[in-house]
């Protein structure tokens, strides 16, 4: 496990970091006129939790895109590190191809591999991101793993500005399983939900802003029934602390 | 004594011989210091804004540009008229000038008046590639003055043009520090009460639009010849002269509001060609426009050069003073203008049908708004501008209640072009999508796009139609493009037309320039997003006898 774990690494890097800026270069060369081809690396969280219950994590959801307007790859990672267990809880990298569909929305279909501690996963994916109107980002997916099971995650966000500098932003998630994977502990039916409330203040451009919240963790149904039988907690306050970074 | 006799017969040649049109330029990568911050650019002999170019009408132009880059470079000669292959853009005029060489520009100089020059490669000229251009006429021109000044202005951001691009194109409002503000919001409610205030902003976010979506690339200092507001550029005058500024807008992005606090100015030209004098208080230069203005100052006093971005995120200021070191008030930005409804019309008729990268060439959006905007075009009279859509947040107002310059009020001083009718029309539909940062004209980026092809000898009527929220300075190499203001002859000759969103406005074209050229927005990244067009003239003076059209071919009469 530990080497797929390193191969998704390596993979991850090389994508998000080190091909990326030359291509672009060589790519705006060619065309004088048409800067067709751009990237970007950022992290839309960084941060460290606190929960009422004395658990500690460390949650990392960043991303790298290459691509043009009409074509983008993007690599998806999304980690919970539990301090007390010394171990990566949620460990999700996502490989994704994305092209608009409409004038707010693009379309993405890829592939999203699993390897926190526990049993692994692959996913096929399908998923649809965009701005709705009023200003909510959503983005949405459809998964099918190579045990068969089907799930789809849903997330939206809105973004207040206090003033120009000072922004909150609230965002919600949720998951919901068409079927049972009783060995990751994912229930039928509604899974969890997560919501936060993140006050930034952009203190370097939009490149780094740093930010507090506090984040409601529930878990529903079956899943929270395996997360009891396991010992885990179905509901969690976090207090937040952490940066959105950009480059 | 002969020998010195020849030498002094020839250093009194030699300011002659470099009137003679002969400049060389190298192309150096250089810093940038505007007072607010330093950054590493781009510029022309050692400094960014290059050296003024000045030529003399009939002169021929010979420029000896040597490139130190590390990479392709460029010079286009903004506004002049000449061979296509002289015209200095990569890929259609010429092949570049690569890393190390000097390419030599060798035109006839067929004009006068004030023109820039810039790189036309990548963003060469956003990272601070550019410089002035000042023609002498033959004759004797009809205005006066006893000195005069290249104003120069320029937006310098301190990221990179490919960083500020790939920023928008990451997030279109990257660099947009107006939006509106749960403060704005109690205060409008305050003032229009809540309900309204929950409608209005019900209402653009159902069309996710910002109605504070004026500038898309704020953070900017504003330069008047290279100097911050900081550093002040200072013009000395006598009192009881007349000076004559030389405004060019060399921004990437960025209108100005310019204006000279107690003083009067006199446009006397506008894109280097002479017109109609007009007494204004205030006017707006669009990218890449120049107007020149006479101010007679008769006191001994300091004026301040305040030039407000439109979107009020900066400004240039500089001076004009008797004496080094003197200086005036500046002024305070005013309000940032919010875009209206009337701003955004020419996006609605169109709807969500514009896919922009979806491509759909065949549509007809334009035709739908035709009506109302063509009567606003030419109701002139009214107290409105005529070229901003009726109840336009851009429309701008003198400070102080006077004179704001329009477009209207231009008039080419003598007609340039026989007056005829155009052989055919074509529509270019302004087109974009702000959430991807993709612009495009009907639809269509430059990569997917064919050329626009003209026949030599033809007069082309153009008609823009911006369903964009954003106001585009339309700019077409190697010809004029005649201003259509609704008075003839007398129509105004310009190198770069000006679109207000939602409004529709034409021009016309003599196309007497055959070759390989483009015609493209020039805001540096709406070209660069695909708002850009390669136009090809086919036949030629060889092939074709067209009459009278040669000796017109000049610029300022």
């Amino acid at each position: 496990m530990s080497t797929r774990k390193h191969l998704v690494a390596t993979l991850s890097a090389a994508l998000g970091l080190g091909l990326l800026p030359a291509q672009a270069a060589a790519d705006m060369a060619v065309n004088a006129h048409s800067a067709t081809a751009f990237w970007g690396v950022s992290a839309e969280k960084f941060e460290y939790r606190y929960s009422d219950s004395d658990e500690k994590l460390a949650v990392i959801e960043s991303g790298a895109w290459y691509g043009s307007d009409e074509l983008k790859f993007r690599w998806q990672f999304e980690g919970e590190w539990e301090e007390a267990h010394n171990a990566w809880e949620t460990l999700e990298n996502q490989f994704l191809a994305q092209i608009p569909v409409s004038e707010f929305w693009d379309a993405k279909a890829g592939i999203r591999i699993d390897t926190p501690e526990g049993p692994d996963r692959v996913y096929g994916v399908l998923g649809l991101t965009g701005l709705a109107p009023y200003w909510f980002e959503v983005d949405t997916n459809l998964y099918v793993s190579d045990e068969g099971d089907t799930s789809v995650d849903f997330e939206a966000e809105y973004e207040l500005l206090i003033t120009n500098y000072w922004i909150v932003s609230a965002t919600f998630e949720t998951l919901l399983a068409f079927s049972e994977d009783r060995e990751i502990g994912v229930g039928k039916g509604i899974n969890s939900t997560e919501v936060g409330l993140r006050l930034s203040y952009d203190l370097i451009d939009r490149s780094f802003s740093p930010y507090v919240g506090v984040v409601h963790e529930r878990k529903y149904g079956d899943t929270a029934d395996l997360a009891r039988a396991s010992g885990g907690g179905t509901e969690d306050w976090f207090a937040v602390v952490g940066a959105r970074l950009a480059f | 004594m002969t020998k010195r006799l020849i030498a002094g017969a020839f250093a009194m040649l030699l300011p002659i011989m470099a009137w003679a049109g002969e400049y060389d330029l190298t192309v150096d990568r250089v810093t940038i210091d505007t007072g607010d911050f330093k950054k590493q650019g781009i510029g022309y002999n050692g400094s960014s804004p290059g050296p003024v170019l000045r030529f003399k009408e009939g002169e021929e132009a010979v420029i000896n540009v040597t490139n130190n880059l590390d990479e392709t470079t460029s010079v286009h000669w903004h506004g002049l008229i000449l061979p296509f292959d002289q015209d200095g853009v990569p890929g259609v005029s010429f092949p570049g000038i690569p890393p190390g060489e000097t390419f030599t520009y060798r035109f006839p100089v067929a004009q006068a008046g004030t023109y820039w020059y810039h790189s036309h490669s990548g963003f060469q000229e956003p990272d601070g590639a550019y410089g002035a251009i000042v023609i002498e006429p033959e004759g004797r021109e009809p205005f006066r003055y006893d000195r005069d000044y290249v104003v120069q202005l320029a937006d310098k951001h301190p990221h990179s043009g490919d960083r500020v691009m790939r920023n928008l194109k990451s997030s279109p409002d990257y660099y947009n520090r107006q939006q509106q503000t749960v403060g704005d919001f109690i205060s409008e409610s305050r003032e229009q009460g809540f309900m309204a205030t929950l409608r209005d902003r019900m209402m653009w976010g159902q069309m996710r639009m910002m109605k504070a979506d004026v500038e898309d690339v704020q953070g900017f200092t504003g330069l008047i010849n290279g100097k911050g507001p900081e550093q002040n550029w200072t013009g000395l005058f006598k009192p009881g002269e007349r000076i004559r500024l030389r405004f060019i807008n060399s921004s990437a992005m960025t209108y100005f509001d310019v204006r000279i606090p107690g003083l009067k100015m006199t446009v006397v030209q506008a894109d280097g060609n002479n017109v109609r004098p007009v007494n204004v208080d205030e006017f707006r230069i669009g990218v890449a426009e120049t107007y020149d203005v006479i101010v007679h100052i008769r006191d001994e006093e300091a004026y301040t050069i305040f030039a407000e971005s439109m979107g009020r995120s900066g400004y240039a200021r500089g001076t004009l003073a008797p004496r080094e070191g003197m200086v005036a008030d500046v002024p305070e930005l005013r309000d940032a203008p919010m875009l209206t409804m009337a701003d955004m019309a020419g996006h609605m008729n169109h709807g969500d049908m514009d896919h922009g990268a979806m491509g759909h060439g065949g549509m007809d959006h334009g035709s739908m708004n035709q009506g109302d905007m063509d009567h606003s075009a030419h109701m002139g009279g009214t107290p409105e501008d005529p070229f901003y859509a009726s109840g336009s947040g851009l429309l701008p107002k003198a400070s102080n209640g006077g004179k704001f310059l329009s477009y209207a009020d231009l008039r080419a001083q003598s007609p340039v072009f026989e007056e005829r009718e155009p052989t055919r029309e074509i529509e270019m539909r302004l087109t974009g999508n702000m959430e991807r940062y993709e612009w495009s004209i009907d639809g269509i980026k430059y990569e997917d796009s064919d050329p626009i092809v003209l026949q030599y000898g033809e007069r082309v009527r153009f008609k823009f139609v911006n369903e964009t929220m954003m106001t585009h300075p339309m700019h077409l190499h190697g010809m004029w493009s005649i201003l259509d203001v609704d008075a003839g002859q007398w129509n105004p000759i310009k190198h770069v037309i000006s679109v207000a969103p939602a409004t529709t406005v034409y021009m016309e074209t003599e196309v007497d320039a055959p070759g390989e050229w483009v015609f493209h927005c020039h805001l540096s990244y709406h070209a660069a997003a695909g708002m850009f067009r390669k136009v090809i003239v086919e036949g030629g003076p060889e092939e074709e006898v067209v009459t009278g059209q040669a000796e017109t071919q000049g610029g300022d009469v």
